[in-house]
């Protein structure tokens, strides 16, 4: 299978805040389908800011997003699992919320069978994560935006997910990564470290007028 | 230039510093003439003796009670459409002072109502709405303290004073139907002209009620300009601090 | 949205608090009534639709903050948020997994612990037929509340402060069906005001949630 439509992501000119403080100016990239973006900079830059805006969690103070909207499967620090639900369950529901019901690829790529039983409560934290990450195959969404994925993961897990990623490259869908650790994937890198917000280029801050 | 050239802080604090003495002044006038005149420049009502002057608080600061709600709303609806901080920080301005003219409101009413129905509280439509008024006050205030982010906060507490002030209507209308009161009909209706009160009690009143609202408007704007600086304080610290 | 349904009721139902406390919240008000006010049947009787309603709203109450802030914390809001379900749908689904894990039982168990406060006997139709009427509004208006407090820490009180006010029509004319049900008089009006506080609120109370959700997860 792969994705129908072949639109680029992309951003333009984007200025974002956090806690109404200007982190990023004039930030552009462009993602193609089959195509991976790896994120860089220190902590703080405004990787996870920038991903989240991207995610349509929040918006940019300027500047333009296209391509993104419902075209999106986001993954980030918490990974929205309920303790009291198996591993199924947790797939299941999340698979029918994005309005599929084959959750056995999923299942396949992230090595889960063994634990599709289990309740999400009583795993490990690198289960938990292998699961949160097979919740994005089953969204069926072609633009991956995930923020630090391979945290808790072995070098196994790690593996898996590369392979899962591959896959999704092939078949036309692209990702935009922010990690520390190289994925041994083809894709380029954006150091987002030159846009961070300077005094001279914080305009647009939402406390700017008291100035 | 336009009204919303005011919208700008800066240009606010300006226009504030220079109409606040005049407001002060003019208030406290309207305010000292009014309730000396009230006080001791008119008969005793024949029933109610005395306490019937305890009117020019407690009419004033009624009205002020609700108009600081409605002012609130038509400033946060500017800020949900247009964006303008001041009118956000307008809005958490005036908040303590309507809450203020709710209890002396709901305390003179109290003081004049054991005399007058031998009783300091009755559960009265006028009353009882209120008491449910200043509910919405005090949950509109607690929120504006709660949320950290101040953009988040104008943003959250302006939707909660368009719902509330829905369900502060239907609330009236409820706490009508539920229990037919004591309370007389109001003392100033605008609309129809007539009034239940007599001449030589009314024009005191009418110097208070314009007292009360402009020394509102006074407080309003000094409290806005307080809130202002505050901010402006945060940002400068937030700046001087990633400088750094 | 019928997976989000299934999923809240299967969780409220394993978690196990989130069933049962509600209800056993409503019993234990209903039995210390007696304890404060004394045993006087008749007394009871006067005070039982009201002292009902007013157990089954705090009962309600009680359950909120559990509402949204549960999906909160494991980020299932923002991934809802980036859903192809609208917001709007989520959080009436959600209200609605609230209605029928917490105001659908208190419903049910009102004639029960009716008997035990003397409530006259042509009351408890109008007891059940106002508090099914008036809970689904209780547990919209009060999605309202959770979406406005979700990102406070220690929300919960807050929670409180800003609800109840919200909570009064609703009270006013539920309990008033309720006691004219059990004085035997005409319920009409205030049954056809109820009526109309909960369809409005749910035809509209979802929007402003939805709003008030996307400014605080921001």
């Amino acid at each position: 299978m792969g994705y129908p439509s072949a639109m680029m992501l992309r951003t333009d000119n984007l200025t974002l805040a956090r806690g109404g403080v200007p982190v990023l100016t004039g930030l552009s990239l462009a993602l193609a389908p089959g195509q991976a973006l790896i994120l860089r900079g220190p902590n703080g830059a405004g990787k996870t800011t920038l991903l989240r805006s991207i995610a349509g969690l929040q918006p940019p103070l300027a500047g333009r997003i296209e391509g993104a909207q419902d075209r999106i499967a986001y993954a980030a620090h918490a990974d929205g699992l309920k303790a009291m639900l198996s591993v199924t369950e947790n797939l299941t529901f999340w698979a029918r919320v994005f309005g599929h019901t084959d959750i056995t690829p999923a299942l396949d790529a992230f090595d889960l069978h063994g634990l599709a039983d289990r309740l999400a409560g009583t795993l490990s934290a690198g289960q938990k994560r292998r699961l949160g990450l097979a919740r994005l195959l089953v969204t069926g969404r072609p633009v991956w935006v995930l923020d630090e994925p391979t945290v808790s993961l072995d070098t196994g897990a790690v593996a898996l997910f590369a392979e899962a990623l591959r896959a999704h490259l092939r078949q036309g869908g692209s990702a935009l990564i922010a990690t520390h650790i190289d994925l041994r994937i083809e894709a380029q890198v954006l150091d987002i470290t030159p846009f961070r917000a300077t005094s001279a280029t914080r305009a647009g801050a939402s406390d700017e007028a008291f100035l | 230039m336009s009204i919303w050239s005011y919208a700008n802080p800066v240009k606010f604090l300006t226009l504030s510093a220079r109409v606040q003495p005049v407001l002060w002044v003019l208030s406290l006038a309207f305010v000292a003439t009014g309730l000396i005149w009230g006080f001791f420049g008119t008969p005793e009502d024949y029933r109610q003796g005395a306490t019937v002057k305890i009117i020019y608080l407690h009419v004033p600061a009624a009205l002020m009670a609700i108009n600081a709600w409605f002012m609130m709303l038509v400033a946060s609806l500017i800020w949900l459409i247009r964006r303008h901080h001041v009118s956000a920080l307008a809005a958490k301005a005036a908040a303590p002072v309507g809450v203020v003219m709710t209890v002396i409101a709901l305390l003179t009413g109290a003081i004049w109502g054991q005399p007058m129905w031998g009783t300091w509280w009755a559960w009265d439509p006028r009353l009882t709405s209120f008491l449910i008024l200043f509910l919405f006050y005090l949950g509109y205030i607690a929120l504006w303290e709660a949320v950290e982010d101040p953009d988040t906060a104008a943003d959250l507490t302006s939707v909660l004073c368009l719902v509330g002030s829905v369900f502060a209507v239907l609330s009236r209308y409820a706490v009508q139907f539920w229990n037919q009161g004591l309370h007389q009909g109001t003392s100033v209706p605008v609309a129809t002209g007539g009034r239940s009160v007599d001449d030589v009690f009314f024009y005191p009143l009418v110097l208070c009620m314009i007292g009360f609202g402009l020394l509102f408007i006074a407080l309003v704007f000094y409290r806005t300009g307080t809130e202002i600086r505050l901010r402006r304080a945060a940002a400068l610290r937030a700046r001087a601090g990633r400088a750094a | 949205m019928r997976a989000l349904l299934i999923r809240d009721l299967t969780l409220a139902l394993r978690a196990g608090g989130g069933f049962g406390l509600g209800l056993a919240f409503f019993l234990i008000v209903t039995v210390l009534v007696p304890f404060s006010v004394g045993p006087q049947a008749e007394l009871l009787q006067v005070i039982a639709p009201g002292v009902l309603w007013l157990g089954a709203l705090l009962a309600c109450l009680l359950s909120l903050d559990r509402l949204l802030a549960l999906d909160f914390e494991d980020g299932t809001l923002d991934l809802l948020v980036t859903a192809p379900l609208p917001l709007e749908a989520a959080l009436s689904v959600k209200a609605l997994a609230h209605w029928l894990t917490t105001g659908l039982p208190l419903v049910l168990a009102a004639p029960v612990l009716g008997v035990l406060l003397n409530l006259a006997p042509p009351g408890y139709l109008w007891l059940v037929a106002s508090l099914a009427l008036g809970t689904p509004a209780l547990s919209v208006i009060g999605c309202f509340g959770a979406a406005l407090t979700v990102a406070i820490k220690r929300g919960g009180l807050l929670l409180s402060l800003l609800v109840l006010p919200l909570y009064v029509p609703t009270l006013i004319f539920g309990a008033e069906v309720a006691r004219r049900g059990a004085g035997g008089q005409e319920v009409t009006t205030p049954l056809l005001m109820l009526a109309g506080i909960t369809c409005a609120v749910i035809a509209l109370m979802p929007f402003a949630s939805a709003a008030v959700l996307r400014m605080g997860l921001r």
